[in-house]
């Protein structure tokens, strides 16, 4: 308790305070595609960093999560908060089936089976034509935004609670004994299995966690851009920066993909403005690559192994050279 | 219903679709059978060898399949850097699993918009004298588009079977794998070998892609259709058998053409990728794989 969910309690008033006093949308659209890469960032680390298996499917929870919340919204007129916690629940079972899969499938073969059962959701997707099929479904923004100046402003606040909660889950989960059991699936699954660790399990919750949250994100997503196709709700785009966030913030904490959201998301949003969003794509490929490349533990890893550097420098002044 | 032209007819245009996608997944074959590197970019090289091709057909009136063959050796010598940027990076620190795979996604994404800025999005084709002629023997019919991509496709897979199987070289890239310390007792550097290979893999992916763009207009996304398509093949194929990988690329060509007759094209994307996702829950040596 304590500190982080005060700091929670802060964020959360200062977005209020933000619809309150900003009248321009655009900062809220922005905002919103910022929380939107954030609960994906944090929902990716849960099973990739924390548990060390990689998911290329992101983009597949994420469009299951916005039609869930399409088809229910034609079907029923649900309210939001509904397909929200109906597109969690849905994901939350794919994952739960993604997490059995990791039964037989390790590694690499993990990821690439990821990676096919996003194109196999996407081929189903394209040929349901209740949702619209592969011409997409246009859906009209409601009237009612509750006390808020428009429907955005709503949108943004509502993905700031999930955002909020994902991010505390995460925290939950890397801080209490079941994250350290996931640390020890990621370091040697065989090991932790062979020490008593129950893996299935641990590996079921985070698969399951991670599938919640993904759909949660997506199920707001009709709503955000009134008009959802495959190409749109299956963008590479997605699934790249689920995996780019946490890659350059850092893998091994919860704060790693929340870093790496915050500063990815602010820049590409500010090179999308000023200069185009191809280059905004071409500069996530490339910081991606230096960032695997040279600093493998991301932005977090470089603090801690400048910091690291710097006590052991101080410890022995004298002694010179290495310890 | 059933009708004898449309079910030869999908026969003969799935086998020489096969053949095609033989040459995309021979590259793959190797480097993922053979040196265990999880290139997932290598589609991408595929879309980069089509646009080299259109660059040359358009510019110098080329001929499609010659302008593929001019970039080969350009190829060879990417491969080789890209793997010696591969074993520095990750590799040698063993790091190769997730961060080497980060890696092959970073680089497919950024080639892939590469492409999009100086090409945008739009449809590219090429031109040569043989392209929309069609072969007619009784009612089926043999669309020089998709048989000269057969023909170049498989004779290049067979030749690289060849070379695997016959030369000191092939050999040693098809043992690199297996046992990495008896290679060196045979005088042979293995990371030059894997050099090596991974240069022939990434060349065949110039040759791949001037038949992809014969076979049809290319733009840079259509990559991604195909990571699922030749890692099935290279899996159903068994690991590094380029043999395998050709029966399984016809296979599932045939299976396709099938889909996208009689069901619609719509779900075809859909075979490779469920076929892919069974075998590697339930057989993930592959059909013709060691155990």
């Amino acid at each position: 308790m304590g500190r982080f969910w005060l700091g929670a309690t802060g964020v959360f008033m200062a977005g209020l305070l933000f619809t309150g006093a900003v009248d321009n949308e655009f900062y809220f659209f922005s905002g919103y595609v910022i929380l939107q890469g954030l609960i994906m960032a944090t929902a990716w680390n849960i099973l990739g960093g924390f548990t060390g298996y990689v998911n290329f499917g992101s983009a597949g929870f994420f469009a299951v999560g916005a039609y869930i919340s399409v088809a229910l919204h034609q079907a029923l007129a649900l309210p939001l908060p509904f397909l929200i916690l109906a597109s969690g629940m849905v994901c939350g079972l794919m994952g739960l089936a993604t997490g059995y899969l990791t039964l037989r499938l390790k590694g690499i073969y993990f990821a690439i089976s990821t990676l096919a059962m996003a194109i196999v959701l996407e081929t189903v997707i394209t040929n349901w034509e209740y949702v619209g099929g592969a011409s997409g479904a246009y859906i009209l923004t409601p009237k009612d935004s509750l006390f808020f100046a428009s429907y955005v402003e709503l949108l943004f606040m509502v993905m700031l609670i999930i955002a909020i909660a994902a991010v505390a889950f995460a925290r939950y989960l890397s801080t209490s004994r079941t994250g350290k059991g996931l640390t020890a699936i990621r370091d040697d699954e065989l090991a932790a299995e062979c020490m008593g660790v129950p893996t299935l399990r641990l590996k079921l919750v985070s698969a399951t966690a991670m599938g919640v949250f993904m759909g949660m994100a997506g199920a707001p997503f009709p709503f955000f851009i009134t008009f959802v196709d495959p190409l749109s709700a299956f963008s590479l785009f997605i699934a790249v920066n689920a995996i780019a966030m946490p890659l350059i913030g850092g893998t091994k904490v919860w704060y790693g993909p929340v870093i790496g959201a915050l500063i990815l998301g602010l820049t590409q949003e500010i090179t999308t403005v000023t200069i185009s969003s191809e280059l905004n794509l071409l500069i996530v490929g490339v910081v991606l690559i230096g960032f695997i490349t040279l600093a493998p533990g991301g932005i977090v890893g470089l603090v801690q192994d400048f910091s690291r550097k710097r006590l052991r420098s101080k410890a022995a002044p004298s002694a010179g050279g290495d310890r | 219903m059933f009708s004898g032209e449309l079910f030869f007819n999908a026969i003969v245009s799935g086998l020489l679709i096969g053949g095609f996608y033989a040459a995309v997944a021979l590259g793959l074959s190797i480097t993922f059978g053979c040196l265990e590197i999880v290139n997932i970019a290598h589609p991408t090289f595929v879309i980069f060898g089509s646009y080299v091709t259109y660059i040359l057909n358009v510019n110098f009136g080329l001929d499609p399949i010659l302008a593929g063959l001019v970039f080969v050796p350009a190829f060879f010598v990417l491969g080789m850097f890209l793997y010696r940027f591969y074993y520095a990076s990750f590799e040698r620190a063993g790091q190769e699993s997730l961060n080497g795979l980060a890696f092959f996604f970073g680089l497919m994404f950024t080639v892939e918009v590469l492409l999009i800025l100086v090409y945008g999005v739009d449809y590219r084709l090429v031109s040569a004298p043989y392209i929309g002629q069609t072969w007619h023997l009784g009612y089926i019919d043999f669309p020089l588009r998709q048989t000269v991509p057969f023909v170049v496709g498989t004779a290049m897979t067979i030749g690289v079977y060849l070379f695997l199987s016959k030369t000191f070289l092939g050999r040693a890239i098809k043992a690199v794998s297996q046992d990495r310390l008896a290679l060196q007792l045979m005088g042979a550097d293995p990371i030059r070998v894997k050099q090596y290979a991974m240069g022939i893999a990434i060349a065949t992916a110039a040759v791949a892609g001037s038949l992809l763009i014969i076979l049809g207009p290319v733009e840079p996304s259509q990559g991604r259709l195909y990571i699922g398509r030749v890692f099935a093949m290279v899996v159903l194929g068994g690991m590094g058998s380029v043999s395998g990988t050709l029966i399984a690329a016809l296979l599932i060509g045939v299976i396709e053409s099938f889909v996208a007759t009689f069901y619609g094209p719509s779900w075809a994307p859909a075979v490779s990728f469920g076929l892919l996702f069974i075998t590697l829950a339930l057989r993930p040596q592959g059909m013709f794989g060691r155990a």
